[in-house]
């Protein structure tokens, strides 16, 4: 009996965990994030490492690079004058958005889709990419745009982003298989364990170019405005990084960075 | 406090994460056991070439992490067989776990005094017999704590089908959170999910440890 007085007592404590949890994860938003940043003196920004032409890790030199990534240190360098004052943290799409919200780092700028839903949860700024969600295959494949996904095809997705959800709109028969990161997911399709591998046309423009073997098929069957998120709360901010944007289009920075990276 | 709607919500998708997890621990469980079994009795059996081959099997199984095993039978094998990530996790997880109660076997059967092989055998007993009648049954009391303590791990452990698409409870739960952004909630009703496979079998563990500890 003394054993499930035990047993009682740990729920208890773990119960009291959880509501203590709770509490300190929302009262931590006195500050604006522009003031934080220029009292650190640098810009945190949570971008992709695995997506190839927007965010990626050079495994042999270890540099960052990508279209983000420059959208990143252009903004570091209208806050604080300087792009080199910007720190880079690694977020997949699982996690940006927890990391955000604990205040792990000030913005998302990474690949995101601006949705209703995530609406609620994070601020976005105005559009400043324009993707549309299509289909990588093995060339040589019978499968040539979305309307091939037939019932057992294997469609491969990534964690937390919102691709799953719309190719099960688009073709609601398929079987879905979802992995952590688009390396693995990429893994994944070249080892055979899906027919196609579904996400941004951006990124898989990228994953086309790391390997000859696989294609773009199909035009995009969705749109996929990308923005960069905010945490919740702080208009300004907002605001600030709208007009950044708009500022980047009006000075010819913006067309300068996407040409580079962006070539369709 | 918690958020019940995720779970009411979501509660299909739980609960067929949860009976994957069931049946990945069930078939984990008994192939594991086996394995694990198979390869203590090389490492004691006594001829060289046995415990040579358990030795290596021990020693490269249980220090390599678990997740690179899942990823060499999914990955790595697939240009010969494609396995789903329900059999590769399986398979992966059961060679894993059989390591640790191969290991926890051996110790069990040694740890019984030499005094009693050479008595049991001076008795007129062979080796196969003495191993039977007086052996095993003193090293089976030994052995169901840590051998429990795997069995255990291997229900948590089996939260590595959740990176290869392997469609349990851990899988299903980045999935529900990925869609809801509610992360803390939706983990803990994970773990409990967890705890409903793993405290009975913790409870079932030690009361076979005290039942048999009684039979002497």
């Amino acid at each position: 009996m003394k054993k499930w007085l035990f047993i009682g007592v740990i729920f208890t404590l773990i119960a009291a965990l959880m509501v203590g949890c709770g509490k300190s994860s929302s009262g931590s938003k006195s500050d604006g994030t522009l003031a934080k940043i220029k009292e650190r003196g640098k810009f945190v920004v949570g971008v992709k490492y695995d997506t190839y032409l927007f965010g990626y890790k050079d495994p042999k030199s270890g540099d960052v690079t990508g279209f983000d990534i420059d959208i990143a240190k252009a903004l570091a360098k209208k806050i604080l004058g300087d792009e080199k004052k910007v720190e880079l943290v690694e977020i997949t799409s699982k996690t940006r958005i927890p990391k955000l919200k604990n205040g792990d780092i000030d913005a998302i700028i990474a690949t995101m889709t601006i949705t209703e839903d995530r609406k609620r949860e994070v601020n976005f700024s105005d559009v400043y990419f324009d993707a549309g969600q299509s289909l990588l295959v093995k060339k040589g494949s019978s499968i040539k745009s979305v309307d091939d996904l037939k019932k057992g095809t294997k469609v491969i997705a990534v964690k937390g982003a919102t691709s799953g959800d719309n190719v099960k709109k688009a073709a609601p028969e398929t079987e879905l298989l979802e992995f952590e990161n688009y390396a693995e997911a990429f893994t994944a399709l070249k080892s055979g364990k899906g027919d196609a591998l579904t996400t941004d046309n951006s990124i898989l423009y990228g994953m086309a170019a790391q390997d000859s073997d696989y294609e773009v098929v199909g035009s995009t069957f969705t749109e996929e405005p990308y923005g960069i998120a905010m945490v919740k709360g702080d208009q300004e901010f907002v605001d600030y990084v709208n007009k950044f944007l708009k500022d980047l289009q009006g000075s010819g920075e913006y067309a300068k960075i996407k040409a580079k990276w962006i070539k369709e | 406090m918690l958020d019940f709607s995720i779970l009411t919500t979501y509660y299909d998708l739980f609960f067929k994460g949860f009976l994957t997890t069931i049946e990945v621990s069930i078939i984990g469980l008994i192939c594991s056991f086996i394995l694990g079994v198979i390869v203590a009795v090389m490492r004691i059996a006594p001829l060289r070439i046995l415990n040579y081959f358990g030795t290596c099997f021990v020693e490269f199984i249980r220090n390599i992490p678990l997740i690179i095993i899942v990823f060499f039978f999914y990955h790595g094998l697939s240009v010969y067989i494609n396995l789903s990530g329900f059999a590769a996790g399986t398979i992966g997880l059961s060679i894993y776990t059989a390591a640790f109660i191969a290991e926890a076997v051996r110790a069990g059967i040694q740890s019984v005094d030499k005094g009693q092989m050479e008595a049991a055998r001076s008795s007129g007993l062979k080796y196969i017999q003495a191993m039977r009648y007086v052996i095993l049954p003193q090293a089976v009391k030994i052995v169901i704590p840590p051998i429990g303590n795997q069995f255990i791990n291997l229900v948590k452990n089996s939260s590595i089908l959740g990176v290869v698409a392997g469609m349990e409870l851990m899988y299903f739960a980045d999935y529900i959170h990925e869609k809801t952004y509610v992360t803390f909630d939706t983990y803990i009703f994970a773990a409990m999910f967890y705890l409903v496979l793993t405290i009975p079998l913790s409870l079932f563990v030690n009361y076979l440890e005290r039942r048999l500890a009684r039979s002497y």
